[in-house]
């Protein structure tokens, strides 16, 4: 698509709708929101960059392959699940917190890793599945 | 003891990464792994014979009441030693037999995994952890019987043993959960105390029907006694050990295990010696028609296990020590004549007893072996063979009213026994040495020794019985449940019936042995017969059930999306509609609804729209975008009934899901012909059907008492216990969290699916590359 309005919108867009998602992900254990549709914000954010400037352009921005972001944030749930287990002694998957929570960001807790993860796995998802059928021919 | 199981474990584990290193000359020293644990378990036969019982519990899973629980009792015992005792030989032997052989480090590894988990099936004190065992035999079996996996043959019968044992298996699961639910425990030892419960539970006669199903398998029980001949593809070493000495045995150690629990009962006692009995005859006079030593040897060990059976099904305390004597006598003696046989196949490279005679004159310890092996197989004293005949007869012969037929029974089966014993034992090494074997030569003491070992272990107990009386077979009677009278091994009890009985069955025996001679027309003649046989019905079905499972997936998986959802939607539209029809009482109660506002009404209008565009449009990307706002409009309504998650999900998703409809249908070329109004008119009466029974669904639930304990539960601590305020976020990543886990791992597998299909695809070059190593 040769758009000259949307590809300079989308470059402002961009880092404004990832923004958005962190926005979302962040405020998801109080307030509408959260991990799942953080991670599908982000992937439309890059999905809209990609339509405008071209798959490459968005690929040399990502540097890496969406792919990789599966395992990280797989990684990133699983350790969460298991850090009560070194840290407290409890059993998987129970949430432990910080006492206080920081500015900005809130509370800190397993949980909050724990989506992390999920909104890591999102984007890797979305953006392997949508970028691989782009490329297909 | 948890150890002693995980050292084989851990043995074929290493064998992955120094195997290498340990195919050539140190192949030897992986024996050190079965003697050490051999060693182990003979200290504990001390406070064994003291009546002690030893057990361990390691929590598993604490939950379900599974736990790990290991127990050392005389019945575990006779058997743990068997395993380590023999393989320790089995693997000593092995270094030399498939010396320089190019897997034998792969070969070691299924072995140290078969030993360890029959080790783990014998001291399971938890009937899970049995059944986990279990299976893991029949895995490491269907390893080991397909070890030569380019023969086409050997996969073939790896293929059906484990479809014969696996199935058992199955059975065995099924049988033990409902056995556990039955009594509330899934320990065996817990079990004990509550057999008449278990005897008068409507359960019993199906718990003991699916509990024979798995030991007739494993044991090869007629008529699913089949496969065993067929698993005598595999290397000696594997027939020795497997298939005759100890995994055939795991059917008899579950019947005798579970004797105490459920056994002396009319299903359990008359069951068990009609299929004995039919086994020990069937295969006893099956060896007379065969010629190759390791056929013989097959039929002749399912007749031994038939026996196993008939003694533990008449369940006196005389049948349940012959079973416990008669379990070891077998053994020694038919691991002897497998390694014998393995020797023979060695050197001369024929196992056909027509041909092999005089080879005395070369394998002249081997030929001691064979001989002590076969007399203790014929049961001629002093041998150990001889006492355990003689607790057969004894067991036989005070049985109430059958006993003269039941002796008759055990009479013939020891008759032929003793030809085969002596066809496999004497036969190659008595006559003439033909010319062809003048060259043969004795291999490595690491093969000959181990048999000749058994051998004269054989004769040893046989003389001085005591060795094993009071340390092996004792406490193992008393692990059945019989703890009256101290057991006492004679060899000589004084002209009586029973000498009488086995002098009778060693002449008749001889007879045969010196008139009948095998030959390939007999056994040509019995392949007749095959037809009938239990083997041909079920590989039949198999092949019948093969065509059925082709027939119904062409049918259903036709390669046509569409047909694919319509199936779908039909199914549960018969389904749904069906319950619905029956259980409905369609009040519909306008009060509980509320009140329609403006925006509603028209957010439903653009619905609407939507659908109809949808349904009506001429072109994919119209009908694709038509149903983006479907979409989105139905966020809208979530929106206002205050679900806002589940808004902003939705519209992320439907976003996506254009977008991707998109990138896919954008390839595609214009409709080609729109489909004709007949199968219209099916899908939309379908879709109609459908929506229409979704709609009564919803009606429906509003008539439905609220039962909302759990999310009561969920609002109330989602701030105290999560510290959380959105409810649903804290669902999704704490109380829920290990579900939300398992979809994030499912929905990564579905995107590599994905690249995996589109991007690793196979180039022009890959082809033919496969195309050659096909060739090849």
């Amino acid at each position: 698509m040769k758009s000259i309005i949307l590809k300079t919108a989308s470059n402002y867009l961009l880092p404004l709708l990832l923004l958005f998602s962190l926005f979302i992900l962040l405020r998801g254990h109080y307030l509408p929101g959260g991990g799942f549709v953080g991670g599908l914000i982000a992937s439309i954010a890059f999905v809209l960059h990609a339509f405008a400037n071209g798959l490459q352009t968005t690929k040399h921005l990502l540097r890496i392959h969406p792919g990789f972001l599966m395992p990280i944030g797989l990684s990133v749930a699983f350790l969460a699940g298991i850090s009560p287990m070194f840290l407290s002694g409890l059993p998987f998957m129970t949430g432990i917190w910080f006492p206080e929570p920081i500015s900005v960001v809130g509370m800190i807790g397993s949980a909050l890793f724990f989506d992390i993860g999920v909104y890591l796995v999102v984007i890797g998802i979305s953006l392997t599945i949508i970028f691989t059928i782009t490329e297909s021919k | 003891m948890l150890i002693a199981i995980l050292s084989g474990f851990l043995f074929s584990f290493f064998m992955v990464f120094v195997g290498k290193y340990m195919k050539g000359k140190l192949a030897f020293l992986s024996a050190l792994i079965p003697l050490g644990l051999f060693i182990y378990f003979l200290q504990f036969a001390g406070r064994i014979s003291n009546g002690e019982i030893i057990s361990q519990t390691y929590a598993w899973v604490p939950s379900l009441g599974i736990d790990f629980g290991l127990t050392l009792d005389g019945l575990s015992l006779i058997f743990c030693l068997m395993i380590t005792g023999i393989g320790f030989l089995v693997f000593a032997y092995t270094a030399a037999y498939l010396k320089g052989h190019h897997y034998l480090d792969r070969f070691y590894g299924y072995l140290g995994i078969f030993m360890a988990a029959m080790l783990g099936v014998v001291l399971s004190d938890n009937v899970i952890s049995l059944f986990t065992f279990w299976e893991l035999t029949s895995i490491s079996s269907f390893f080991l019987i397909g070890f030569n996996n380019n023969e086409e043959a050997s996969r073939k019968s790896a293929v059906l043993a484990l479809a014969i044992t696996g199935m058992g298996g199955l059975l065995l699961f099924a049988g033990v959960v409902i056995l556990g639910n039955v009594v509330g425990t899934y320990s065996i030892s817990e079990m004990l105390s509550s057999k008449e419960f278990i005897a008068n539970s409507p359960q019993y006669t199906l718990i003991v029907a699916l509990i024979f199903g798995a030991a007739f398998t494993k044991s090869a029980q007629f008529p699913f006694h089949f496969w065993l001949p067929g698993a005598m593809k595999a290397p000696t070493p594997v027939s020795t050990y497997l298939h005759s000495a100890t995994m055939v045995k795991a059917g008899v150690y579950l019947l005798m295990r579970f004797t105490p629990i459920l056994g002396s009962t009319e299903f359990w006692n008359s069951t068990l010696i009609i299929v004995g009995s039919i086994t020990m005859l069937y295969a006893a006079i099956h060896t007379l028609f065969r010629t190759d030593l390791k056929g013989i040897l097959a039929y002749s060990t399912i007749s031994a296990l038939g026996i196993l059976v008939f003694l533990i099904g008449l369940g006196t305390e005389a049948a349940l020590l012959a079973a416990c004597v008669f379990i070891l006598v077998h053994a020694l003696y038919k691991a002897t004549l497998f390694l014998i046989t393995g020797i023979i196949d060695h050197e001369t490279g024929t196992r056909d007893v027509t041909v092999l005679s005089g080879l005395r004159k070369v394998l002249f310890p081997v030929a001691i072996a064979g001989f002590l092996a076969a007399i203790s197989n014929a049961g001629i004293p002093p041998s150990f063979g001889f006492l355990g005949k003689d607790l057969i007869y004894e067991a036989t012969l005070h049985f109430g009213n059958s006993a003269i037929l039941l002796t008759v029974l055990a009479i013939i089966t020891n008759i032929l026994l003793l030809y085969a014993g002596f066809l496999a034992g004497i036969k190659p090494f008595t006559g003439k040495l033909p010319h062809t074997f003048s060259k043969v030569h004795l291999p490595s003491f690491l093969m000959w020794t181990p048999p000749l070992i058994l051998a004269i272990l054989g004769i040893l107990i046989g003389v001085f019985p005591s060795i094993i009386q009071g340390s092996l077979i004792q406490p193992a009677v008393n692990a059945l449940g019989e703890t009256g009278s101290a057991v006492e091994l004679k060899l000589w009890h004084g002209f009586n019936t029973i000498l009488a009985l086995s002098a009778t069955t060693i002449g008749i025996g001889l007879l045969f042995y010196f008139f009948i001679k095998p030959s390939v027309k007999i056994e040509a003649a019995i392949k007749k017969l095959e037809y009938l046989s239990p083997k041909t019905m079920i590989e039949g079905f198999g092949i019948a059930f093969g065509h059925f499972s082709k027939i119904w997936t062409t049918f259903f998986q036709n390669g046509f999306l569409r047909h694919y959802v319509s199936t779908i939607i039909l199914f549960l539209v018969l389904v749904m509609g069906y319950t619905l029809i029956n259980n409905t009482n369609y009040v519909l109660n306008f009060s509980s609804l509320t009140q329609l506002t403006i925006y509603e009404v028209i957010t439903v209008i653009i619905m609407i729209g939507g659908i109809l565009y949808t349904v009506f449009s001429k072109s994919r990307l119209a009908a694709v975008a038509a149903m983006g706002v479907v979409g989105l409009t139905i966020s809208l309504i979530f929106v206002y009934y205050s679900a806002p998650d589940l808004a902003m999900t939705q519209f992320a998703i439907d976003t996506l899901t254009v977008i991707l409809f998109v990138l896919v249908l954008y390839r595609l070329p214009k409709y080609l012909k729109l489909s004709n109004y007949k199968s219209r008119i099916k899908d939309g009466i379908l879709s109609i059907t459908f929506g229409t029974l979704i709609t009564i669904l919803a009606l429906e639930v509003l008539n439905e008492p609220q039962n909302s304990e759990i999310s009561e539960f969920y609002a109330a601590n989602a701030y105290l216990l999560a510290k959380g305020k959105n409810v649903v976020n804290v669902i999704l990543v704490d109380f829920r969290g290990i579900d939300t886990f398992m979809e994030i791992t499912v929905l990564t597998i579905a995107a590599i699916g994905v690249f995996g299909l589109l991007k690793l695809r196979l180039t022009t070059k890959d082809r033919a590359i496969v195309k050659d190593k096909n060739k090849i």
